[in-house]
């Protein structure tokens, strides 16, 4: 399995879509510099289990690369958004401005051989999980150096620990809670982190996939990423229950102050750890906030004032609370936050360009894929009697 | 009834639909004057989206007298047109439905707003939030609730916000709200739903905001198939679909939501389901096709005509998947001889299978070339590879070459 994996990322490597550090799991050499920093009192809530202690320990280094990580995030959706209105992405793209604190604690807190999967917002997913920026924006433009050759585009990226952007509202949860008895059956001491949104909450096959996991004791963790909004229709219109850390019933759950990276990287190390260990799976609500519509479609202002996204954006921004975290606590100066903003802005805009440089995938790529190399069906029909695609 | 009895019944309804069709196509010559269209309160926006075509399209009915002309329109032929596009046009029909049967309900994801392509624009405000309702993204719910408050004999217009998003509710369309009758021994029925959902290209759409499940679901007796082409088509086919009393699918091509203006009629009107559309006449080639892929279709014969002047194209829009109507289909490739068929779902087990089989069996020796299936690739439905997955103008013009050179 080890090995096969090892393959498998090496081959991936090859294809240059993910970086050569395949994860972005933070470098343990400076275990020396480690701080030691403390939570707001409210940052978890607990149904059924004790929280998570709100001293976090983690080394310096990794602190800035949190920092560095979600502002090299907002620039790449930032990208993004620049490249759709210029007409250059066509279709669906669905933006995590506002919700890096999410993907990033998440990263801290787990290894490679813990697994991922998401629905449709997944850009920064990818990104933390090895996807190169050059190969998230390349995929959005349809164009081959994308990290799924182009076929995909927004929802459909894909890294070896990273099961995916998945666009169906909801699919993603069983498919997760099979990830994570995989890994139980494979004696992997990793767990799975299904995510979902609150309006995905309410689909038949997350309850299903709830009961699977408490039922086989599996090391499910399955995450609600509340942004208060299932497109335009707010938690309370459209969930008999909001408190999502509690729809679990008989599994236990932990919310989370989503907009604080530090929070998250506590919570999911908790949450790693606790189903580790074989208490079997666990519920974490990450409330957090996206700036942006649900889409590039969505202003996003008819169903919420701009107030109260003024008011996230400047009480509750996670790169502004870590910032000022790192600031307080000496750990970095101005100047080398700075420095970070500008070296990002420099990595997305070198990227954007490889992204719009790469050209279209060409049409022999069409039908890959679709079966295992070498047991495909004969040939695929074509649009006319005589047009076929043979392999 | 003995098979020989049979026979002869079905060529006499073959013959019967015969002489009909040529009568519709005297109606369909009966131009009358171009007077100007009635204003409209409001326009639609300007049509866009990837659609080339269809602005210009002869099937599009610009002005009050070309909509009116249709038979089918008798009922509302003395009314006011107006100008609408497709969302309009559907949005319209639903308000009628909410206006005449106090029972129906509009529900869906985010239907309360408007809905994401805009067909249920104003309808929460007009008729109340207890009828036109938000529910959560929960498609399989959607469908049993819609079928169950059908079972209690109300009419439920359900929303499936994508085509692609039906899946989960597939085995509560496919076991409950297509047997509920057959199981019950007419105990219960679901006539009172109605599902709407957008589907089909756009250009960009991928994975999930692309297809055209229509043959899944044309499988499935018990089930009614609708999709329309045009605005005048889709408020008619769609008023008829809430008020048939069995449960029908109602695919809403979405390139056609804002590509598509016509001028629409007011008035309370259906249109026959089940009923194929003539809408070129022709004696060399019946071409069948349904939904946007008909706007490609009258580009291809355009352009095949160019090629081979003179050439005379019978034009079909099938309108209703399940049932279909194979008198119009086989009458007409009895006339011509020669049949092609597009749709943008993959080929194998595409609808154009069913199509192609029966009329094999129906006109086995009229015809003159094989049946030519026009379909898309049987792949998986890929973002950048959109425009060659599906079959376009040139294929579709090349598939009306080699049936008429065969």
């Amino acid at each position: 399995m080890l090995s096969s994996q090892k393959i498998s990322l090496a081959k991936v490597a090859a294809r240059a879509f993910i970086t050569p550090l395949t994860v972005r799991t933070f470098a343990s050499s400076a275990v020396a510099r480690t701080v030691s920093l403390d939570l707001h009192k409210n940052s978890f809530e607990t149904y059924n289990c004790d929280a998570p202690s709100l001293e976090v320990k983690l080394p310096k280094e990794e602190l800035v690369r949190m920092y560095q990580s979600m502002v090299v995030m907002r620039r790449m959706e930032m990208a993004s958004d620049g490249l759709y209105k210029a007409k250059l992405i066509r279709g669906f793209c669905h933006l995590c401005t506002g919700q890096e604190a999410v993907a990033v604690g998440m990263e801290t807190a787990l290894t490679a051989e813990d697994k991922i999967i998401t629905a449709y917002r997944c850009h920064g997913f990818t990104y933390m999980r090895g996807g190169s920026i050059t190969s998230i924006l390349a995929e959005l433009l349809g164009r081959k150096a994308g990290i799924s050759g182009g076929k995909g585009g927004s929802m459909h990226m894909f890294t070896p620990n990273f099961y995916g952007g998945n666009g169906i509202v909801g699919a993603q949860v069983p498919l997760g809670a099979g990830v994570a008895f995989a890994q139980k059956y494979l004696d992997k001491k990793a767990a799975t982190f299904s995510l979902y949104g609150d309006g995905a909450s309410n689909q038949g096959q997350v309850f299903e996939a709830y009961n699977m996991a408490k039922l086989w004791d599996l090391p499910a963790v399955f995450v609600c990423e509340n942004n208060r909004y299932g497109m335009g229709t707010a938690a309370n219109r459209s969930s008999a229950n909001t408190s999502y850390f509690k729809r679990g019933d008989y599994i236990p759950g932990l919310k989370v102050n989503g907009m604080d990276v530090l929070a998250v990287h506590q919570a999911v190390a908790y949450a790693k750890e606790w189903t580790v260990s074989g208490k079997g799976p666990l519920l974490l609500e990450m409330e957090t906030y996206r700036y942006g519509g649900h889409s590039m479609s969505d202003p996003g202002t008819t169903y919420r004032t701009r107030e109260e996204i003024q008011h996230m954006r400047s009480n509750n921004d996670p790169i502004t609370g870590l910032k000022q975290r790192l600031l307080e606590s000496n750990i970095v100066t101005e100047d080398e936050l700075k420095a970070i903003d500008k070296a990002a802005r420099v990595e997305v805009d070198k990227a954007v360009e490889e992204a719009k440089a790469s050209p279209e995938p060409e049409i022999s790529e069409f039908w890959t894929q679709i079966y295992k190399k070498g047991t495909e069906v004969p040939y695929v029909r074509g649009r006319e009697p005589e047009e076929f695609h043979r392999y | 009834m003995s098979l020989n009895a049979m026979r002869t019944a079905r060529l006499a309804t073959t013959l019967t639909a015969a002489s009909r069709s040529i009568v519709q196509q005297n109606m369909l010559h009966l131009h009358t004057s171009f007077k100007t269209h009635y204003a409209a309160p409001s326009t639609p926006p300007p049509a866009e989206g990837f659609m080339p075509g269809v602005a210009n399209s002869k099937l599009i009915k610009h002005t009050h007298h070309d909509a009116l002309r249709n038979p089918e329109l008798a009922g509302v032929a003395n009314g006011e047109t107006k100008k609408m596009n497709t969302f309009q046009a559907i949005n319209d029909a639903m308000s009628i439905a909410l206006a005449t049967d106090d029972t129906a309900c509009v529900f869906g994801e985010d239907v309360a707003f408007g809905g994401v392509f805009r067909c249920t624009m104003g309808l929460s405000e007009m008729f109340g939030r207890d009828r036109v309702f938000n529910t959560p993204l929960s498609e399989q719910a959607i469908a049993g609730f819609g079928i169950g408050m059908a079972a209690m004999g109300s009419t439920a217009i359900a929303e499936i916000q994508f085509a692609d998003y039906i899946f989960p509710a597939f085995d509560q369309l496919v076991n409950e709200a297509a047997k509920y009758r057959y199981r019950s021994g007419g105990e219960f029925n679901v006539g009172g739903l109605c599902i709407r959902t957008p589907s089909g290209a756009v250009g960009h759409g991928g994975h999930y905001h692309s297809q055209s499940p229509e043959a899944y679901f044309a499988h499935t007796p018990g089930l009614k198939v609708v999709i329309p082409r045009s605005p005048i088509q889709a408020k008619g086919l769609l008023l008829a679909s809430i008020r048939d009393r069995n449960p029908v699918i109602f695919m809403e091509p979405k390139i056609l939501y804002r590509a598509a203006v016509e001028m629409v009629p007011v008035g309370d009107y259906e249109l026959p389901i089940g009923k194929a559309e003539i809408l070129t006449q022709g004696k060399d080639l019946t071409v069948v096709g349904w939904g946007a892929q008909l706007y490609v279709l009258e580009n291809a014969i355009q352009l095949a005509q160019k090629k081979m002047p003179g050439l005379s194209v019978e034009l079909i829009d099938l309108r209703s998947i399940l049932p279909w109507d194979v008198e119009t289909v086989c009458n007409s490739v009895n006339k011509t001889g020669r049949l092609l068929i597009a749709h943008e779902a993959p080929k194998t087990q595409g609808f154009a299978a069913e199509i192609a089989s029966t009329v094999m069996e129906r006109c086995f020796l009229r015809l003159e070339a094989p049946p030519q299936r026009l379909c898309s690739f049987d792949t998986p439905f890929p973002l950048i590879y959109e425009k060659f997955h599906v079959p376009d103008m040139i294929r579709c013009a090349e598939g009306i070459e080699r049936a008429m050179k065969f």
